[in-house]
């Protein structure tokens, strides 16, 4: 069995949202930078937890970025995983980075590739599906469970409202939800072993970007609120069915 | 050139979601002087040609029995096969579930540039950009996509279904499809349950309610409102209430009408997920919670006195 997990880096949950050059870049000035929670907590997690139960299993991670992404990378390795490969690029067009991605998996002839089911900076929730399509394969999308047996995986994943059980044969792609594991802290071990594991630097593969970002802004701010006694919920009520019309 | 819209549905009805993205890909339609259709895939006894009063001129229909489940390699297939064919040059998703496991797939098989959770109508003026959410809500982007064909995938709740009057012509599709790799063994839908994406009304509750057998008030308070139910991360990861109510950063996103947060502290973790509703109430002890600095409108009180006289209040209202 061999797995493939991506990792992707961004901002921490509590950055502040701020941009530069005429506010088309993200302004990275003071901003940490964390683990994309999704990939950390769920769909690494569960890869790690497959390995455990097997440890024949082939565990590595990727991520496609600068340099500048390695300390994360070694974060996820003090996880779990054998070693991680680094696609050295740097680019936030979907399609671009999926297409990396893909070439990789293509090479290492994967069985599982899980992603997280969105980034919580570009919130594109779009990576996964795309390179299911680049390798041809099932893709599961927002997967809550997932078990295994033999080459033959049950998944559930969210619907609107509820949840679907699928069965669907190996290889094949998901984006991580939450319930696919329980996030964990790593532990001495783990962070001591994650420095010498190999991280591979490879070269992007040529591709076109199908989108580029013109501009960033950030919404209006609200007005104020607007306090209602505690002992006069009626007059919420109205306002909220007269002013807001929202009721 | 035309505009193909996906139309989702489930239980035999059409999804709201899917209602907002045949208004907004008729508009989008409109504007470029094109043609709006549709693309229903697998069986539905709901009649098809009411679709017409919201403007979609022709649906194509696959009413196949492989179709009925969702299989994104499948459903890709379908909708490219029809796309290419009617050449189509901006295909319209709901961003749902659905939608998430499809849009992405046909954007990289067509390699149409794709913008996932837009929240308004693309910019023409000089190309073609789409507003989207980024940094979970707490910011957002112009996205242009700079492809000949054009994927979007429109978030749900930002775009008001419009009826515009017509009708529509109804023609039987069958794409070339290989044999589905995914099998659905079951599906679970709680009863009465309002999807939380779609809900125009959504009650949300967080530590503050205590523990899960409080959580009584709260459903009736969303009962009178006909509204989804949320919570916030630490009450289900005590699993007090089920993983998809979890709303925020790390959670799902929403945008409804209008949000009510009982007991819930306002994290900014917990903001990125909803600051994106319309109006937020919030009801918390503390006059400090941060939320209230989010909110548009606030009690301060004790969540198990105030929330039954809201919901008594609103019973009254709407009874009258
Ligand atoms: C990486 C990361 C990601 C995160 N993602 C999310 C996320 O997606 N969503 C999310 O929600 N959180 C998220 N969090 C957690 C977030 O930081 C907060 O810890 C969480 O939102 C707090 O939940 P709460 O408001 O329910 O609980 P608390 O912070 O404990 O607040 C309870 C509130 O209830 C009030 N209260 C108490 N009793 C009553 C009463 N009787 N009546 C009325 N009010 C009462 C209190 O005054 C208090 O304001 C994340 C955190 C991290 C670090
Ligand atoms: N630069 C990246 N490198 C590796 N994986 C990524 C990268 N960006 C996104 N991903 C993966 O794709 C998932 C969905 O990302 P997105 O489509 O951008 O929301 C993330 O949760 C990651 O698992």
């Amino acid at each position: 069995m061999k797995i493939l997990v991506c990792i992707s880096k961004t901002p921490d949950t509590t950055a502040k949202i701020a941009f530069t050059d005429s506010n088309t870049k993200f302004d990275t000035n003071g901003v940490q930078w964390i683990i994309n929670p999704s990939d950390e907590w769920y769909a690494l997690v569960r890869a790690v937890e497959l390995k455990e139960k097997d440890p024949s299993t082939v565990l590595h991670l990727i991520s496609v970025g600068q340099a500048d992404t390695d300390p994360i990378i070694r974060k996820a390795l003090a996880l779990g995983g054998d070693e991680a490969i680094r696609v050295n690029a740097d680019s936030h067009d979907s399609f671009y980075i999926a297409s990396q991605i893909a070439a990789v998996a293509k090479e290492g002839g994967y069985d599982l590739v899980f992603t997280g089911k969105e980034t919580i900076d570009y919130n594109g929730s779009s990576i996964g599906g795309m390179v299911a399509e680049l390798l041809d394969q099932p893709y599961i999308a927002l997967a809550t469970k997932f078990e295994l047996n033999g080459v033959q995986a049950s998944i559930s994943r969210e619907i609107e409202g509820g949840e679907e059980v699928a069965e669907v044969t190996l290889p094949l792609v998901l984006s991580a939800s939450k319930g696919l594991a329980e996030q964990r802290i790593p532990n001495m071990k783990g962070i001591m072993g994650a420095r010498t594991k190999p991280l591979k630097v490879v070269e992007p593969v040529a591709v076109d970007t199908l989108t580029t970002i013109s501009s960033f802004g950030l919404p209006p701010a609200k007005a104020g609120v607007k306090l209602v006694d505690a002992d006069n919920v009626d007059e919420l009520v109205r306002l909220l069915h007269e002013e807001a019309k929202a009721i | 050139m035309s505009v193909l819209i996906f139309i989702d549905h489930a239980e035999e009805q059409i999804k709201k979601a899917s209602l907002e993205a045949i208004s907004y890909g008729v508009k989008i339609a409109q504007q470029t002087g094109t043609t709006a259709e549709g693309i229903v895939l697998g069986n539905l006894t709901d009649d098809l040609a009411v679709l017409g009063k919201y403007g979609v001129q022709k649906i194509h229909h696959a009413a196949d029995a492989n179709l009925d489940h969702l299989d994104a390699q499948q459903y890709t297939a379908a909708i490219a096969q029809l796309a290419q064919s009617i050449n189509a040059d901006v295909i319209v998703f709901s961003n749902n579930t659905t939608g998430k496991a499809i849009a992405p797939r046909l954007s990289a098989k067509l390699k149409a540039g794709l913008v996932s959770g837009a929240v308004a109508l693309p910019d023409t003026t000089n190309g073609f950009t789409v507003k989207k959410n980024v940094f979970s809500g707490k910011a957002f982007a112009n996205i242009t996509i700079t492809t000949p064909v054009k994927i979007i995938a429109l978030s749900p709740n930002a775009y008001k279904i419009e009826e515009v009057g017509g009708s529509t012509e109804l023609v039987t599709y069958t794409p070339t499809l290989a044999a589905s790799k995914v099998k659905v063994i079951s599906s679970t839908k709680a009863s009465g349950e309002i999807p939380l994406a779609e809900a125009e009304i959504v009650v949300s509750g967080g530590r503050g309610l205590k523990g899960p057998e409080n959580w009584g008030i709260v459903e009736d308070l969303a009962k009178v409102l006909h509204a989804g139910l949320a919570c916030s991360r630490p009450v289900a990861d005590a699993h007090w209430r089920p993983h998809n109510e979890h709303v925020g950063q790390t959670g799902g996103a929403i945008a409804p009408n209008l949000y009510i947060a009982i007991g819930i502290s306002g994290a900014i973790q917990h903001l990125a997920g909803v600051n994106r509703s319309k109006v937020i109430v919030v009801i918390n002890k503390d006059a400090e919670a941060p939320f209230f600095k989010a909110a548009d409108y606030g009690i301060v009180g004790d969540a198990f006195e105030v929330v039954p006289k809201l919901t008594a209040a609103i019973n009254k209202l709407k009874g009258a």
